[in-house]
């Protein structure tokens, strides 16, 4: 009997400790936020990789650049480089860094000194100089910076001073700096590469990170979490959040039950969007992303190479039904290959609208009446900026069908299809592009410039000298607004010549707790939680309807 | 007692050396060459693979082959973990306390609420009581525990909020792993939050801890009201009874006691069945144990992993199995004596 007795009073105890501890758990959670994130990362250093989940976990938590972009406008502000300086040929970049930029002080790693010279350019001819001893630790694979090739552009990185340093280029590029601003130009720490190298253990570099940015590793545990305390000396103000922990579930009903069940503050690619907006104290975020999903016509084939054919074709479909349908509303109409978030968007090029009848009179001035057959290629796998080309290729098809136009799809495996289309073998086709930096360039010249059809980047095959010099000239000059310009009307030539037809840009979301306030999701790149805070109080969320559909999203880039 | 203890060493022997055959033997039988099967070592180099092979004897027969495998494992080298490339057994050391805490807890609760019932029905035999907890227990145990797992999150996660639907403990608590065994972790950690982290810990256990009790409670209802019947019926009780005892007295002095015994018998068997169902339980709620592992590793086919968790976890339930033997025989002297260890 005592025995039972004194099991009911241990229950008992137990009970009564749960009970009393509300108070200061409140003061731990109210410090820290948990971020439910998709996948783990596959190294902490973003100049190795590419991918969006490890972007997610390092870039703007433990890491800073020379320069980044800020507002809605995505214009280039100093970061670690207080300012910059341009030679009048574009081929001499001088930065001029902050002298107050400690790095992370950690278990492994304790700094001597701020930031300087000899960082940055430890970072860069990390990845370009292939006899650089880091170079080849971790694969020395860059993949973001082959692509653009750096390795080219650059000529040499000069030490002017302890805190300037100039790079010399071999040709004016003004998408550069853009470049330069980027997730994946991180600045890392050569006082620690140079005790890792004496300790032999130079992989560590990669593994366990040392950066400048507002949060530092604590802990990683593979496949489960990832842990990050806050940087006390960040040479900005610290994050307002003193634990950041990162908590890795793969399945998309695991993230959302833990959101549903307060385990998760915030959540990444979260599923169940009506559920999520029917809950009061949890809000649905969205951003466009710089892609673009597109119907592209190969030119040089009948009957596409007359342009009211394709003026036709872009009058018959109804673009609204797309979105609903294979986007199920997660997605932003598309007019021209640039989505609203780039800053060289313009807001005068109007809304494609859907007239069949205007389509069929085109048509009929085209001398095609009677209707004709086209092949429309549809891609086979599924992509962010096109979730479902076929499904999208039949709802076309019935479109086209309306204007006495027969469709016949065609689709092959993904490489073979690439390879075709490349060839020129296809009338007209599904498929979309995703910017790797916010430069608008990076839409322009490799989808329909002349010299992308060589090397098989546009597949329309639309070779156009005016919207060539256009976008030649835009790259040669740094002034921002006359860019712009030099885009508008590049575009106005794309919306009058249709090499393709923009459909719509496709959407991030995140869904978060009420409580925690601050921008998480940019339309690029990386995640940051730099600004976050979370307030104690939940606050009843007012919800707005943004639209007829019943969509209330909040539009996280505002 | 010592011919008991020495009986039940004798067949942990004889039981081990079977097991070790069996999960020998499975490198054969996996697709892949056997030395990369036991060793786990996919990425090795040449010169690695011949020492691996040296290590396993690979050129001699197959019964020396066994042999190296034993040396391997009583040293505790179980290979390498195909999918992970880290050791095995820092692994299972670092999963299998998670799991033994929760089927431990799952245990307590099973008999804190199956017995009592159980002689509930007993005393109560044939009377509604008796046939409302018998049918209770039949849909207990007749539920499939992945479906009543997730009702579980669904209702108290999900819609009530009332607990949490996933891990050990809030990930907020920084608990430094020393046993295992989060709550002695917790106790041992010098967290100004190590309170908190407590009863944090509490409520992450008792969702999937009574999800994986409601089986093995129900066994044990049905146990306990067989055996409180069987001693009901015995001479003592009917001689305690004459004797005028009130019948408070004859169940809490007499009755129980004694059915107890009978009930502590099955506790082993039914540990066995319990690890079983956490192992499924682990998963719906992400606890890091060795059941979600070794399911994990099934799904990657981690051929090393499978080999050495089913190893590992067989024979913990086997010694769990003895441990429960070994206080039955404690508590019933006329156990001792009996000649075969089952």
């Amino acid at each position: 009997m005592n025995n039972i007795r004194l099991v009911f009073i241990f229950f008992l105890s137990l009970i009564s400790l749960l009970g009393c501890n509300d108070e200061s758990i409140v003061s731990l959670s109210e410090h820290s936020v948990i971020y439910c994130a998709e996948g783990s990362p596959e190294t902490f250093n973003p100049q190795l990789i590419t991918s969006g989940t490890t972007i997610d976990a390092t870039s703007n938590q433990l890491y800073d650049r020379l320069i980044t972009y800020q507002g809605k406008e995505n214009t280039l502000t100093p970061a670690i480089a207080k300012s910059w300086h341009i030679t009048h040929d574009g081929k001499n970049i001088t930065f001029y860094l902050r002298k107050d930029v400690p790095f992370h002080h950690t278990d492994y790693f304790t700094p001597s000194r701020f930031l300087n010279a000899d960082d940055v350019i430890f970072s860069f001819n990390r990845i370009l100089n292939i006899e650089h001893p880091f170079h080849l630790v971790s694969g020395g694979s860059y993949p973001f910076f082959q692509n653009i090739n750096l390795g080219e552009l650059v000529e040499k990185i000069e030490k002017i001073n302890n805190y300037t340093i100039r790079f010399h280029l071999s040709h004016a590029d003004s998408s550069f700096l853009a470049n330069l601003a980027t997730d994946f130009s991180v600045i890392l720490s050569a006082e620690y590469a140079d005790q890792l190298t004496k300790k032999n253990s130079k992989a560590n570099i990669d593994t366990h990170p040392i950066g400048t940015g507002p949060f530092k590793l604590k802990e990683y545990r593979v496949g489960s979490f990832i842990r990050f305390y806050r940087h006390e000396q960040y040479w900005r103000e610290p994050a307002k959040i003193e634990q950041l922990v990162f908590d890795i579930t793969p399945s998309n009903t695991g993230r959302l039950t833990k959101l549903l069940a307060k385990e998760c503050d915030v959540t990444a690619y979260p599923i169940a969007h009506r559920k999520i907006e029917q809950h009061n104290s949890l809000t649905l975020e969205a951003v466009t992303a710089l892609n673009v999903g597109y119907l592209g016509f190969n030119v040089k084939k009948p009957p596409f190479d007359n342009k009211l054919v394709r003026q036709a074709i872009s009058y018959a479909i109804n673009k609204k039904v797309l979105l609903e349908m294979v986007y199920q509303g997660k997605a932003e109409l598309a007019n021209s290959i640039l989505p609203n978030t780039s800053w060289a968007f313009d807001d005068s090029i109007p809304e494609q609208e859907y007239n069949p009848i205007l389509a069929k009179n085109l048509l009929e001035v085209a001398g095609l009446s009677q209707g004709f057959t086209m092949d429309l290629w549809a891609m086979p796998v599924q992509r962010p900026y096109n979730p479902n080309a076929i499904t999208m290729a039949k709802l076309i098809q019935a479109d086209l069908n309306a204007i006495g136009i027969e469709v016949n799809i065609v689709s092959y495996e993904w490489s073979t299809f690439l390879n075709r289309l490349k060839l020129g073998e296809h009338q007209s086709f599904l498929l979309g592009w995703s910017a790797d930096n916010p430069d608008p360039d990076n839409f322009f010249s490799p989808m329909l410039s002349c010299s992308a059809t060589h090397t098989g980047s546009n597949t329309t095959f639309w070779c156009n000298q005016a919207y060539d010099d256009i976008i030649q000239q835009a790259l040669q000059t740094t002034n921002t607004s006359l860019r712009k310009k030099y885009y508008a009307q590049a575009m106005n030539i794309l919306a009058q010549e249709l090499p393709l037809i923009p459909i719509a840009h496709s959407k991030r979301y995140q869904a978060r707790d009420n409580r925690v306030v601050g921008n998480i999701l940019a339309a690029f790149g990386g995640i940051s939680f730099y600004h976050v805070t979370k307030s104690t109080s939940l606050k009843k969320n007012i919800k707005t309807k943004t639209d007829n559909s019943g969509n209330s999203t909040n539009i996280g880039n505002n | 007692m010592l011919i008991f203890t020495l009986r039940r060493l004798n067949l942990f022997i004889f039981t081990m050396l079977a097991l070790t055959l069996l999960s020998f033997s499975l490198s054969f039988l996996f697709p892949g060459d056997s030395i990369i099967n036991i060793s786990g070592a996919i990425n090795a180099t040449p010169s690695q693979l011949i020492e691996i092979q040296k290590a396993y004897q690979t050129d001699d027969n197959i019964f020396w082959q066994y042999i190296a495998y034993l040396k391997h494992i009583i040293q505790g080298e179980l290979g390498i973990s195909m999918a992970s490339q880290s050791e095995i057994s820092t692994e299972i050391l670092n999963l299998l306390p998670a799991t033994i805490e929760l089927s431990l807890v799952a245990l307590f609760i099973a008999m804190f609420f199956g017995i009592p019932l159980g002689f509930i029905a007993a005393i109560k035999h044939n009377k509604p009581a008796d046939n409302i907890i018998l049918s209770v227990s039949m849909v207990g145990y007749s539920i499939p525990v992945f479906w009543l797992g997730l009702l579980a999150i669904l209702i108290f996660s999900i819609n009530l909020g009332w607990l949490p639907s996933a891990g050990q403990i809030s990930l907020l608590f920084e608990i430094k792993l020393i046993t295992g065994i989060q709550f002695i972790d917790i106790l041992l950690s010098d967290s100004p939050y190590k309170w908190q982290a407590f009863s944090d810990a509490t409520l992450h256990i008792i969702l999937p801890a009574c999800v994986i009790a409601v089986a093995p409670a129900t066994i044990f209802i049905r146990l306990a009201r067989t055996s409180m019947i069987e001693v009901l019926g015995t001479n003592y009780i009917r001689a305690a009874s004459a004797k005028g005892l009130t019948f408070q007295q004859i169940i809490f002095r007499h009755a129980i006691r004694n059915s107890l015994i009978k009930i502590i018998r099955h506790v082993g068997l039914q540990f066995a069945n319990l690890v079983t169902i956490a192992m499924v339980t682990e998963v719906i709620f992400s606890w890091p144990g060795i059941g979600r592992w070794l399911i994990e590793s099934i799904y990657q086919r981690d051929y090393t992993a499978i080999q050495s968790g089913l190893l590992v976890l067989s024979c913990f339930i086997f010694i769990v199995h003895i441990l429960t033997d070994f206080i039955y025989a404690a508590l019933n002297p006329l156990a001792r004596g009996s000649k075969y260890g089952s």
